[in-house]
């Protein structure tokens, strides 16, 4: 950072607490940046000349006469096309040996698009993954996270889908992520040939865990460069926001506020709708779409994390392994995309949405059978068509490892309807029916 | 004398404030951030500090940048021009800012200064009058919009005189009137309000009697909202509970209809931004925008002003309420404006209530409903205002703190399941825990009589009763598995089953199904009732179902088919083979 005129040196700290330092100083801005002992902080409370600031990486080891520098501005990064291919961290400072990059300095975290400008989201991004394609289809503009255990295949099914889909640039927004993890997506970014288009910015989990709360602002003000300035399509993806909210308690909690729900600080809805709202279709073409994950806790989707992100985002995705086939299967009960009718029937064949709604209703009753079955009690004829119908669709459809056209979806679920159901029991609307159901 | 003060404390969008003069608690004032103007509202005094609440991100403010006080409340300016307009919390149209981004300080004007419209006059001079009387009328859309006496004005006043009939501009002269002490007042097109404050003028409330017909069978059969009645709908994340308010936006009968999209998805707006310009009015043909305002602040748009945003709602609804006019307001989602209640309190380091919320939210919650109402003009005339706000609970737990304070206030409560949402039966509505407290008013009882047929409340009741019977019986069939229970079991189960697919269920996103009037629910209800008083002979359960499956198909073929078309009668005629068959 360089030095600017108006720097002012303090050498005299207040206050010392795990996450942040108070000190006398005059003209500070609310939201600037300083450094204390070489390490970045921000401005969060101001009372009078007593200035609170948040250290990024922690105040171990800070004297109470620890040199602090106010820079006079916010956190920036510097935007230009360069980014494309590079990895940095929380900061904006490449992690891959390369040069820095040069170009405008934008404040992150900067404003909201005025609602009445938006385009509604009308693009389908394919992902060749039935289990999302055809029961909850993606939009561009669109804001979706996994809720996933800890233990489930969630990065690999993001990465993929991120590969598969059709758009400009990738930008990955790694918080807490493992070593282990962070490799696997630059493997896998690499091996798809595909370095050029994808930005990432990680915070691995051996870094200070209050480094992550500028990820997804550094990684959103890229987008917001290529989607805005260069109306591409941009998608961002981002790993893990629940150790981002984490973080929030963990600053909200050194500065002595009252918790709400499950010791969440009581702004955890707005922070969180900041980030998933920089979601957005431009009116010039360009667009961000966000793909999040969200860890839970043994499932429970109640948490205060899961449930605010929950009344945000457009939908979300869960992953399920299916004990009957052995695959790994996009839930079609508890996953959703709030946009899908947006597209589906007008961008996708005109029988998506009927065909999409008959067969999670007749995977509904295959579950019904099966704890009829588990409860000892025998089975009706139609209890077992939907019980064979229910492994065929598990293969064939929801499994993560599927990858096809959606038209191709469609028609797999029609033969799968007539292999074991009569026409009224799939409850279509009859004109479908007449056009599509396989000939004998 | 506006005071003046300087900023000396910032926590996120919580300033403080050292003033010089005096302030009033609601004061707004005007935080000067290297010339661009930042809009905030004073919340508390103590001593010389000031705590106000700034409707911006305070980025950047730095202690001792200057503060103007107003010397007023937050206001809405009323007038024509108000329907079909897009705002902000603030009252900012949103239309007419430059830019895809917003810009901090940018305030825009609520009405077009510059629009002509043509005003018919209704008083007379010599006429003594009151506030919220009537002095003219322009066309605004199809609607009268009357120009009224302000709400602001005490007491009586005489009509001097009133603008002859022809074309003026919003700011021009439309009447001259002299209070008792013999002062003259100018009224225009345009008239100020405080948000927070509860439009009066009206000669008295009485309860609600009519219903508000929405188009959606689980409403308008099980539990109707009553014309200046209160609603509200909470229901976990994904369970449709913002479909089903576009629904009501859409199908409503309601003159004016006034969106609150309160911290809730932008997205969401857009839909509306981009549908509503096409759809058409059910009622009365016209664009569905023309008689709907949106008032506008998502979730990432300041926190404060989300609060402001449904007072500003509020107090739009009110006035056309004053012009006999019938006004729908929807509020989604009130639990974010009392997040934002929650943000504000915890800054200011109160003692919390429940989950953190603040001890007076009931009061806050149940103040805000208690402004609905159907009301007695002085002329004569009635107007309602109809609110209808959703709620989304944490965790999808109804035992939080802002679902049971709505249930205090609100009259009818329309509670999504998360086990109907998942099974994709919706809409939503849990048909046995909802309920309309309407239903029990002897003057709705006869409303309805006149309005659908004689027997109508009687044929609903039956059909809840219907619904409660056959869910304790599926709970007993998967206890006793289906070859425990005897066959009439079955029967009573697959009659609720039939009640449930062909009445409650509703394609929302079927253009006909979608509306479904009075007159289309009075005939199917009425068919479905007929066909449980049928005495089939079953010889074993699976022939039962069996059979109920062919019927509830055809009745849902005959839902996507326009009401009494050649379709509709045909599969009227399937149905009746199918079941004279079995007789």
């Amino acid at each position: 950072m360089s030095n600017k005129a108006f720097q002012r040196t303090y050498t005299r700290l207040e206050a010392i607490t795990k996450a942040t330092v108070t000190l006398h100083a005059q003209g500070v801005s609310n939201d600037e940046l300083a450094t204390v002992s070489g390490r970045l902080a921000q401005v969060v409370k101001i009372k009078g000349d007593l200035i609170t600031l948040q250290v990024f990486s922690g105040t171990e080891g800070i004297p109470t006469n620890a040199e602090v520098l106010f820079h006079g501005e916010p956190p920036t990064l510097a935007v230009s096309d360069e980014l494309a291919g590079r990895f940095f961290n929380a900061y904006g400072d490449p992690i891959d040996g390369g040069p820095k990059v040069e170009g405008e300095r934008r404040q992150i975290g900067g404003p909201s698009v005025n609602p009445f400008k938006r385009k509604q989201p009308s693009q389908i991004i394919p992902t060749g993954i039935a289990g999302i394609d055809l029961n909850n289809t993606l939009v561009s503009g669109q804001k979706i996270p996994f809720f996933a255990d800890p233990d489930q295949p969630y990065n690999a099914v993001m990465a993929q889908v991120a590969l598969r889909a059709d758009v400009d640039k990738i930008i990955l927004g790694g918080m807490g992520l493992s070593n282990d993890d962070y490799l696997y997506f630059r493997h896998e970014f690499e091996n798809a040939g595909a370095l050029n288009k994808i930005i990432s910015f990680v915070n691995t989990t051996d870094q200070p865990p209050v480094e992550r709360l500028l990820i997804p602002d550094m990684a959103l003000t890229a987008a917001e460069y290529f989607a805005v300035n260069k109306n591409e399509k941009v998608l961002v993806l981002l790993t893990d926001m629940t150790l981002y909210a984490d973080a929030l308690s963990i600053v909200s909690n050194r500065m002595d506020q009252i918790p709400s729900k499950d010791s969440m600080p009581g702004s955890l809805y707005s922070d969180l709708a900041k980030i998933y709202e920089k979601a957005v279709q431009l009116p010039s073409g360009g667009s961000i779409t966000i793909i999040a994950v969200t860890t839970l806790n043994d499932g429970d989707i109640t948490h205060a994390i899961p449930d605010n992100t929950g009344y945000i985002t457009e939908g979300q995705l869960y992953l399920r392994a299916d004990t009957d086939t052995g695959k790994v299967i996009i839930d079609p009960f508890r996953s959703l995309s709030r946009l899908k009718q947006l597209v589906q029937g007008k961008q996708t064949r005109e029988d998506h949405s009927q065909v999409m709604n008959a067969s999670v209703r007749l995977y509904a009753d295959a579950q019904n059978a099966k704890t009829k079955l588990e409860n000892g009690f025998d089975l009706s004829d139609y209890d077992g068509r939907c019980l064979d119908y229910a492994k065929d669709y598990a293969t064939e459809i929801l499994s993560i490892d599927v990858n096809i056209g959606l038209t191709e979806m469609l028609d797999t679920c029609w033969k799968i309807f007539a292999k074991y159901f009569s026409k009224a029991e799939t409850g279509i609307k009859q004109e479908f029916v007449d056009k599509y159901w396989p000939a004998e | 004398m506006k005071a003046t003060g300087i900023v000396t404390g910032i926590i996120s969008n919580l300033v403080t404030v050292r003033f010089e003069g005096d302030v009033a608690q609601n004061e707004i004032c005007y935080i000067d951030l290297g010339g661009t103007k930042m809009m905030a509202e004073v919340i508390k005094v103590s001593g010389k500090n000031a705590f106000v609440q700034v409707y911006e991100s305070t980025r950047g403010l730095r202690q001792g940048d200057k503060v103007e006080f107003e010397g007023h409340m937050l206001e809405v300016q009323l007038g024509p021009g108000l329907l079909s307009s897009s705002y902000d919390g603030l009252q900012n149209n949103l239309a007419t800012m430059d830019g895809v981004f917003l810009k901090r300080g940018e305030y825009t004007a609520p009405l077009d200064h510059d629009k002509v419209w043509h005003f018919t006059p209704l008083a007379h001079p010599g006429d003594t009058v009151y506030a919220a009387d009537w002095l003219g009328e322009v066309k605004e859309g199809w609607l009268p919009h009357k120009i009224m006496v302000p709400f602001s004005f005490k007491d009586e006043y005489q009509v001097k005189s009133v603008a002859p009939e022809g074309d003026y501009k919003i700011d021009d002269t439309m009447a001259v009137l002299t209070d008792q002490q013999g002062e003259e007042h100018i009224v225009t097109m345009v008239q100020k309000w405080p948000v927070k404050v509860a439009v009066g003028g009206y000669v008295e409330k009485p309860r609600p009697f009519r219903i508000m017909e929405t188009g959606v069978r689980c409403i308008d059969t099980l539990n109707p909202i009553a014309e200046g009645g209160t609603g509200f709908i909470p229901g976990p994340f994904g369970c449709g509970k913002t479909v089903l308010q576009h629904a009501i936006a859409k199908q409503g009968d309601a003159e004016v209809i006034v969106m609150a999209a309160c911290g809730e998805r932008a997205n969401e707006v857009v839909e509306i931004f981009a549908e509503f310009p096409e759809l058409i009015d059910p009622h009365t043909g016209r664009h569905l925008m023309e008689r709907t305002t949106i008032i506008c602040n998502t979730s990432n748009m300041p926190v404060a002003a989300r609060e402001a945003s449904v007072y500003t709602a509020m107090t739009i609804c009110e006035y056309y309420r004053a012009m006999g006019m019938k006004a729908l307001l929807l509020a989604d989602s009130t639990s974010r404006w009392a997040q934002a209640l929650r943000e504000m309190s915890n800054r200011m380091e109160e003692l919390p209530g429940q989950d953190a919320f603040p001890v007076d939210l009931s009061a806050i919650i149940s103040n805000f409903y208690a402004r609905a109402g159907i009301v007695k003009l002085r002329n004569g005339q009635t107007g309602a205002v109809t609110v209808i706000g959703t709620v989304s609970p944490a965790g999808g737990n109804l035992k939080e703190p802002v679902t049971e304070s709505t249930k205090k206030a609100a009259r009818c409560f329309y509670s999504l399941a998360q086990a109907r949402a998942d099974k994709k039966r919706y809409p939503a509505v849990d048909p046995i825990d909802s309920y309309s407290k309407y239903l029990e008013y002897p003057e709705v009882v006869e409303y309805l009589k006149e309005r659908v047929s004689k027997d109508w409340v009687d044929k609903v009741l039956r059909a809840k009763n219907l619904i409660r019977r056959g869910k304790e019986i599926s709970e007993q069939i998967n206890i006793l598995g289906d070859d425990g229970v005897p066959i009439s079991y079955h029967e009573q189960f697959w009659k609720s089953e039939l009640i449930d697919f062909v009445i409650l269920q509703q394609d929302a996103f079927d253009p006909i199904d979608s509306l479904c009037p009075f007159e289309r629910q009075e005939f199917m209800l009425s068919l479905v009732l007929k066909i449980c008083d049928i005495p089939f002979q079953f010889d074993d359960y699976e022939q039962c179902s069996a059979k109920y499956k062919e019927i509830i198909n055809v009745l849902r073929q005959m839902n996507y088919s326009v009401f009494r078309s050649e379709q509709f009668n045909q599969y009227l005629e399937q149905l009746n083979t199918l079941l004279n068959h079995e007789q």
